[in-house]
């Protein structure tokens, strides 16, 4: 790693203040940070160490609501009772990330603001990973893992394990910057970038992102991924499913998709289908088709269109309660 | 010192050898040039966290139930610290990316990879090896377990599994099929150790091996 600074704040006021800084990035639970910068693909001048201010970390369920500091660790959620029992879909995002090591040092704010993984941008490429022609990596190389919904040269997918349910429920993100705090809907956290040294999140320097809230009463949630394997990587697919409505009848249907986007990919189509239908075999498959509508797969990944058939059903049965 | 400052092993008087260290070795113009932007901000507002580094800062930390006092750069991970500057070789450097486990240690007790800890940020905390689980003449139940099982062959990945073995059972002291996977899921073996290791763990229900 090239040298650094460091600097620990006590405060959540002192970290936006050295945030604000050319160069200065955040630190939380550092897995995929320190990996970057060992590779040398992104810099810093300092870190802001934001593991020892108080107020980041914590879970809080009040009423149907419940809020998550930014810092708290994927652990400790899966280790709140009164969080899983609420969501129980959280249990299988969280395990989704199956090293205890992982779940132990990672925090909700670094899982929904991790980089992307796309093998380009790790080797140094850029986002966007255009070589000198312009003409994309992406497009003519080894593309099996990128998106089936490219956002104009954007080609890379959205890696948390997080933000499809979250976004699925419609839940805010807490932010806090040089103007003080704004809250905005999850996935407005993200964009697609259009040019080189633009990233692929919203927050603008100086402003971190300080805890999530969400809704959880009145759903029913779920989220299904489709693995390669088992051990630690991250799905080739991901749904999650949020419906409302009391009785047989879905009033509304949320369907988002992970790792099909650049950024968390909310399938609208596929939920006003649903909407007002009773979920059965012809209904979601119905739902899944739709989901995948307009997806414009590459050369390698076309595999994955039907992953996401699978998963949107998937994870919609695994919400009613029904095999599928 | 205040509580705080002694909870994250830095002291301010460490702070302040270490910048004044780092502006004698780097040139005495360092920090002190008229306009230097970091020097003015520390003149000007007294409310912001001192920034330390890029040179070694004094940090405090229990490696093993031992107190170390050691200065490193902000950019040294706990791994490289511990092996090369401690000499606390268990924990091996592999994939250094978080994705092996063989870094596996203990950090107030929870299993985290080494080589993804900046060990600046586990100041004033306690680290646990597989050297601090036990010795060769007096093993820990899970170090036991693996010599009986033949739980390892190349050795590699032996101290971070051994480590994250003795996480999962403090933990699940008789843990399920799955709470196993859960629980080792985060390391590998290129030799393919895990039926030794599996038995490790499996005998721990009936057989006495105990995370503590």
């Amino acid at each position: 790693m090239r040298p650094f600074g460091y600097a620990a704040p006590a405060t959540v006021d002192q970290a936006v203040g050295l945030l604000e800084a050319e160069g200065s990035e955040a630190l939380a639970g550092g897995t995929d940070l320190l990996s970057l910068l060992k590779d040398d693909v992104e810099r810093v001048d300092r870190l802001v160490a934001l593991r020892g201010v108080p107020g980041l970390s914590g879970i809080e369920l009040d009423g149907g609501t419940l809020r998550v500091g930014a810092m708290t660790t994927l652990q400790e959620l899966r280790d709140h009772d009164g969080a899983i029992a609420a969501l129980p879909a959280l249990a299988v995002a969280i395990d989704g990330v199956a090293s205890p090591q992982l779940r132990a040092m990672g925090t909700v704010g670094g899982d929904l603001l991790q980089r992307p993984r796309c093998w380009y941008y790790r080797r140094g490429f850029g986002l966007l990973a255009l070589a000198a022609d312009g003409r994309s990596m992406v497009a003519d190389g080894d593309n099996r893992y990128h998106a089936i919904f490219p956002e104009g040269e954007a080609r890379f997918v959205n890696p948390s394990s997080l933000a499809p349910l979250l976004v699925a429920l419609g839940a805010e993100a807490v932010v806090h910057g040089p103007a003080g705090e704004r809250r905005l809907p999850v996935e407005a956290l993200y964009r697609a970038p259009q040019a080189a040294g633009e990233r692929e999140n919203t927050l603008a320097p100086g402003e971190l992102l300080v805890g999530v809230e969400a809704d959880v009463e009145g759903s029913r949630s779920a989220v299904y991924e489709v693995r390669q394997r088992r051990a630690l990587d991250w799905p080739l697919m991901a749904a999650a499913v949020s419906l409302t409505g009391s009785g047989p009848r879905t009033e509304r249907a949320r369907i988002v998709l992970g790792h099909a986007a650049p950024v968390p990919h909310v399938a609208t189509a596929a939920g006003d289908v649903l909407a007002g239908q009773e979920l059965t075999p012809e209904t979601v498959a119905a739902a899944a088709d739709a989901a995948v509508e307009g997806a414009r797969p590459m050369s390698g990944n076309r595999y994955k269109v039907q992953l996401a058939r699978t998963a949107v059903r998937r994870a919609l049965g695994r919400a009613a309660g029904m095999e599928i | 010192m205040t509580d705080d400052a002694k909870r994250s092993g830095l002291s301010r008087r460490s702070f302040l050898c270490s910048g004044a260290a780092g502006a004698l070795s780097g040139g005495l113009a360092a920090g002190l040039l008229p306009g230097d932007a970091a020097g003015a901000a520390a003149v000007t507002d007294a409310e912001a966290p001192d920034t330390v580094g890029p040179g070694p800062v004094e940090i405090e930390l229990e490696v093993n139930g031992a107190t170390r006092r050691l200065a490193v750069e902000p950019r040294v991970t706990l791994l490289d610290g511990l092996r090369d500057r401690l000499d606390v070789t268990g924990p091996k450097r592999v994939c250094d990316r978080g994705t092996c486990g063989a870094c596996t240690v203990l950090e107030d007790g929870r299993p985290i990879y080494a080589c993804s800890r900046l060990m600046i940020e586990s100041a004033g905390r306690s680290i646990t090896t597989v050297e601090g689980l036990g010795s060769p003449d007096a093993m820990h139940d899970v170090q036991q377990a693996f010599v009986e099982n033949d739980a390892q062959q190349c050795g590699y990945c032996t101290p971070g599994f051994v480590v994250a073995t003795a996480a999962l059972l403090a933990r699940h002291p008789a843990p399920s099929e799955q709470e196993i996977e859960a629980g080792l899921g985060g390391n590998l073996c290129r030799c393919g150790t895990y039926k030794g290791i599996r038995a490790v763990v499996e005998g721990a229900g009936g057989g006495g091996v105990s995370g503590g």
